[in-house]
């Protein structure tokens, strides 16, 4: 690979990198949000230059289009909206900064290091082949992965509810009746 | 009915259990329950005798086993029943005896605040009695022969309160038990060269040759020492005089007809293993214990002593007489035996119930008093005497002209024939002494005479019966040659030394020629001479060299059955005319007689001090080896056991401090070390997220470090 | 366009994310860390599946990732606001009931 294609997984490495860092490191929740969703594209972009077409596609759908927004809700909804200065106080930097530093040290030698039995890579439209899998070989993962979801509305929605008032006698009357 | 016959010993047995469990609560506590069982077992035992009567049949035998207890493959020992002709007889005996004792006991325990379990115990006792006589193996027969010493204790001692009664019962058991090891180390030797209990198989295998020569003669003569115990042979006979302490009907039961029997039954049982050697040791053994008893019998005063005595003696005779060769002779004495002697254990029994004492010296003129008694007493004592035409005269004389035959064919041992001919004499002399003073001249305790009376008809009744069986033409008419006893109950062919019988026909051959002359070569003569008896029997027809000696051999028996009878008459009559000279008209004075041969009087009535002599030697000897043992336990062992115990409180303290210190310790440190980490590692606990994932991924780095280098 | 230089911006990612998860006291900060992590697993599943195997096994691994990283959102939130409405912060420092 060479050429325009090269420029543009570089840029898309880039723009991944570069945005996830700022997540890391703005004092404002709402920028640092902001810079994820750049970092989730970036990511997009990685997909479409791996041959995932569908994947990219889920990933500025489900990420950018409902994470996100959920993320920015919850800022919203978590902090005072008189609260002007919404902040993102942090702690123990230096610490983690090691440890992450050399982490991505350690990381990187190893993938540069070893010695992958690299194929050449091929570039077909995936969408019916993952649908096709997901109907046969991946059925029950799939149905399983339903349940969770529903599982978690469930949950949610339960989580989310203003406290019921404990129940009185008259309800249990009323429940007899 | 002979196919039933194990039924006869289970029916006293189900009456025990029942009487021992409840005997109290049943209507007359249980009596009728007994004498029910064993009345039964005695018209079964009748049915299986005529039965046998019937097949007339020297041979005759019904035998079954099977398996009772299988050990892998290594054996198996069968139980079952043999009933012959020896059996039949025997079967017969005991439980006409028994029962007889069982309707005399009615009247004779009546009021006896243990009513019930005497039954029982007389239950416990017959079927003990009647297993011994339908046992077909060593296993069996030994079994029943240790059952009958218990149940012989539990009624010997049975008025236990009495010390004298309980000493007697453990001397009986103790003493009977002697002579019972050396039967369980006969069995022992048997078992185990034969592997086989089954009485046929044993002497199948001994005829194949697996156990003979010394061992053989040592397994026969271990098996006779239990009849040595049980049938009160010399020296274990000390247990039967003390015996009578015991209620008089069990002393009828058990010393005139059943366990003292049993030894006797024992030998005739086993009689083809035994060698010649054991033979002789049996002879002698018999004959001494004969001769001892009459004269003890001699000097006793006291009424069942006397017959205790006259009952070793006569168990003596038994015993000589299967020793000599009269197979048919000592079996035949046990069943007239059984009667007459029943007769007078019983008769006496009335007299003390009427007089209530045991002492002759304070007896006489009963004959006016108790008329019945006196008459059986008198036929009873007629038998024993021998005098003719009783069943005594009959058996004694055919044991006399066996002994006297064997003399014949053995010199060395004419004392045999002689001792036993003078013992008759004796024995006529005692118990016409005993008649005498008991029932004859004038009372002399007025008031002990007085309130005697008859016995009720319960007791007499026995007495009649047993005096009934006590003629001679019961057991041999007198217008034949051979009764049904000779005919039936014949010598069975000795397996012992088979090889030898050849030998031993032409060795006695050689002695019955030279007869008279006592050289050494007639001692393995002698020897011979058993084993050649069935030979020479069977071979009378086949083997014309043999013909010559089997011709002697019934020349020779009859010889000495003549003479025998002759001279046993004589003795006899002889013995009943002193007994009358001394006794009755007074001619000569007993107490005179007695000062001038002193030393002998006081040996003879103290019991040829047999008793003192144990006491001296086997009692004071267990004594003072007690008292080592004592001394022994108390400084040696009692030392060695306190310095241990010593030493374990030392070594207790050492570890009381150890655990102390540093068991405790241990434990100590540990629960405050858990509690110390516990409380280090719960400030890890923190509940700060950031906290755990710090560690997480320093943890995750650590590792890829170490992996990576 | 390389393996290894995928699993190298794989592994920036994901240190961003730890870095992130490590250092904000905001829940949802914490939470944006957790999602760049879940992305760096992403890029690798897909990357070694395009690389190595050509199979479609990595890209369908990352559908169920995003699945779950959408369930997971969604809880989180309502958790948030659970939080919220009863201490009156997000703070994780708030969050240490299961102090020992």
């Amino acid at each position: 690979m060479s050429g325009p294609a090269e420029y543009i997984f570089f840029a898309a490495a880039a723009m991944t990198v570069g945005a996830a860092i700022l997540v890391a490191i703005l004092p404002n929740i709402l920028y640092a949000a902001v810079a994820l969703l750049f970092s989730f594209a970036g990511v997009a972009g990685l997909y479409v230059l791996l041959s995932a077409d569908f994947l990219a596609a889920t990933q500025i759908l489900v990420y950018v289009g409902g994470i996100i927004v959920l993320l920015l809700f919850a800022v919203f909804l978590s902090n005072r909206i008189s609260d002007t200065k919404i902040t993102n106080p942090t702690h123990f930097r230096l610490p983690a900064a090691t440890i992450c530093l050399v982490l991505f040290g350690v990381l990187s030698y190893a993938a540069v290091s070893t010695p992958y039995a690299v194929k050449k890579g091929v570039y077909l439209p995936t969408a019916a082949d993952i649908g096709e899998l997901l109907m046969t070989r991946y059925l029950l993962p799939f149905e399983v992965a339903s349940v969770l979801l529903l599982a978690a509305l469930i949950g949610a929605a339960l989580l989310s509810r203003p406290d019921r008032p404990a129940p009185e006698k008259g309800d249990m009357e009323e429940g007899k009746r | 009915m002979i196919r039933y016959a194990y039924i006869i010993p289970l029916l006293p047995l189900a009456s025990f259990f029942i009487n021992i469990a409840v005997g109290k609560r049943l209507p007359r506590k249980g009596d009728w329950l007994c004498l029910a069982t064993i009345l039964a077992g005695l018209v079964m035992s009748v049915g299986i005798f005529l039965e046998v009567f019937q097949a007339y049949d020297p041979n005759f035998k019904y035998h079954v086993v099977t398996p009772w207890l299988t050990v892998a493959d290594r054996f198996t020992i069968n139980a079952g029943i043999l009933v012959d002709n020896l059996t039949a007889v025997m079967l017969l005996v005991v439980t006409g005896v028994s029962t007889l004792v069982h309707l005399f006991s009615i009247g004779y325990m009546h009021g006896d605040p243990r009513y019930s379990r005497y039954f029982a115990y007389l239950s416990i006792f017959s079927f003990s009695m009647l297993g011994l006589v339908l046992s077909e193996s060593f296993f069996f027969i030994f079994i029943f022969w240790e059952l009958v010493g218990l149940s012989s204790y539990l009624l010997i001692g049975f008025w236990f309160e009495k010390k004298s009664a309980s000493d007697a019962g453990k001397k009986a058991f103790i003493t009977t038990h002697i002579g019972d090891v050396g039967f369980l180390i006969g069995n022992m030797i048997i078992f185990v060269t034969c592997g086989v209990f089954g009485f046929d198989e044993v002497f199948q295998a001994i005829g194949q040759g697996k156990l003979s020569g010394t061992l053989l003669t040592i397994a026969g003569i271990g098996v006779f020492c239990g009849a040595i115990g049980k049938s009160a042979q010399f020296p274990l006979h000390v247990w039967l005089p003390d015996a009578m302490e015991g209620p008089t009907p069990v002393s009828a039961l058990i010393h005139a007809a059943t366990m003292v029997a049993a030894g006797v039954y024992l030998v005739g049982r086993v009689y083809p293993m035994f060698t010649p050697d054991a033979f002789l040791f049996i002879a002698y053994i018999g004959f001494i214990t004969l001769f001892i008893a009459a004269t003890i019998a001699l000097t006793q005063n006291d009424i069942k002593k006397v017959l205790a005595y006259s009952t070793v003696s006569q168990l003596g005779y038994m015993i000589m007489g299967l020793g000599v060769g009269g197979y048919t002779a000592g079996l035949a004495h046990l069943a007239t035996h059984a009667a007459f002697k029943a007769c007078l254990f019983l008769g006496s029994g009335s007299v003390i119930h009427a007089l209530h004492t045991q002492d002759l010296r304070e007896m006489g003129g009963l004959r006016k008093k108790m008329p019945i008694t006196f008459v059986t007493f008198l036929i009873a004592t007629l038998a024993i005497a021998g005098v003719p035409g009783f069943s005594g005269f009959f058996s004694k004389d055919m044991i006399l002209a066996a002994a006297l035959e064997f003399g014949m064919r053995n010199p060395a041992h004419y004392v045999l024939f002689f001792g036993a001919l003078f013992t008759a004499g004796m024995t006529a002399f005692y118990m016409f002494r005993l008649v005498i003073m008991a029932f004859l001249g004038e009372p002399k305790d007025h008031h002990k005479f007085d309130h005697a009376h008859e016995s009720p008809p319960n007791m007499w009744v026995p007495l009649v019966v047993l005096a009934i069986f006590s003629f001679s033409f019961w057991f041999k008419s007198p217008f034949v040659e051979k009764g049904w006893v000779q005919t039936l109950i014949t010598k069975p062919a000795t397996v012992a030394d088979v090889v030898k019988a050849p030998v031993a026909t032409a060795s006695m051959e050689h002695a019955a020629v030279m007869t008279g002359e006592a050289t050494h070569a007639a001692a393995p003569a002698e020897g011979g001479g058993h084993g050649a008896v069935p030979a020479a029997h069977g071979e009378k027809a086949g083997a014309p060299a043999h013909a010559g000696a089997g011709e002697h051999d019934a020349h020779l028996a009859h010889m000495a059955h003549s003479y025998a009878m002759y001279s046993s008459v004589a003795v006899g009559t002889l013995g009943i005319f002193l007994g009358f000279v001394v006794y009755f008209f007074g001619w000569i004075d007993p107490a005179r007689v007695a000062n001038s041969v002193k030393p002998l009087y006081n040996f003879l009535l103290n019991k040829w001090y047999f008793d003192e002599l144990y006491d001296a030697t086997v009692i004071n000897g267990s004594i003072a080896f007690s008292k080592f043992l004592a001394w022994f336990d108390l400084h040696v062992v009692d030392g060695l056991v306190n310095l241990a115990a010593q030493l374990g409180i030392f070594v207790s303290f050492l570890v009381g401090k150890f655990d102390d210190y540093v068991v405790d310790g241990a434990v100590n440190g540990l629960a405050s070390a858990t509690t110390g980490s516990g409380s280090l590692l719960r400030r890890m606990q923190t509940g700060k997220l950031y906290h755990y994932v710090f560690v997480l991924a320093g943890g995750a780095l650590v590792i890829f470090l170490i992996k990576a280098f | 366009m390389t393996l290894d230089k995928l699993l190298v911006i794989a592994a920036a990612l994901f240190c961003c994310g730890l870095y992130t998860v490590m250092t904000r006291r905001n829940a949802v900060a914490v939470l944006m860390g957790v999602e760049l992590i879940l992305n760096a697993t992403n890029i690798n599943f897909v990357a070694f599946s395009f690389f190595l195997n050509r199979m479609m096994g990595g890209q369908i691994f990352a559908v169920f990732v995003i699945v779950l990283a959408a369930a997971e959102a969604a809880v989180a939130l309502a958790i948030f606001l659970r939080m919220f409405s009863t201490t009156g912060t997000v703070e994780v420092d708030a969050a240490d009931e299961l102090k020992g």
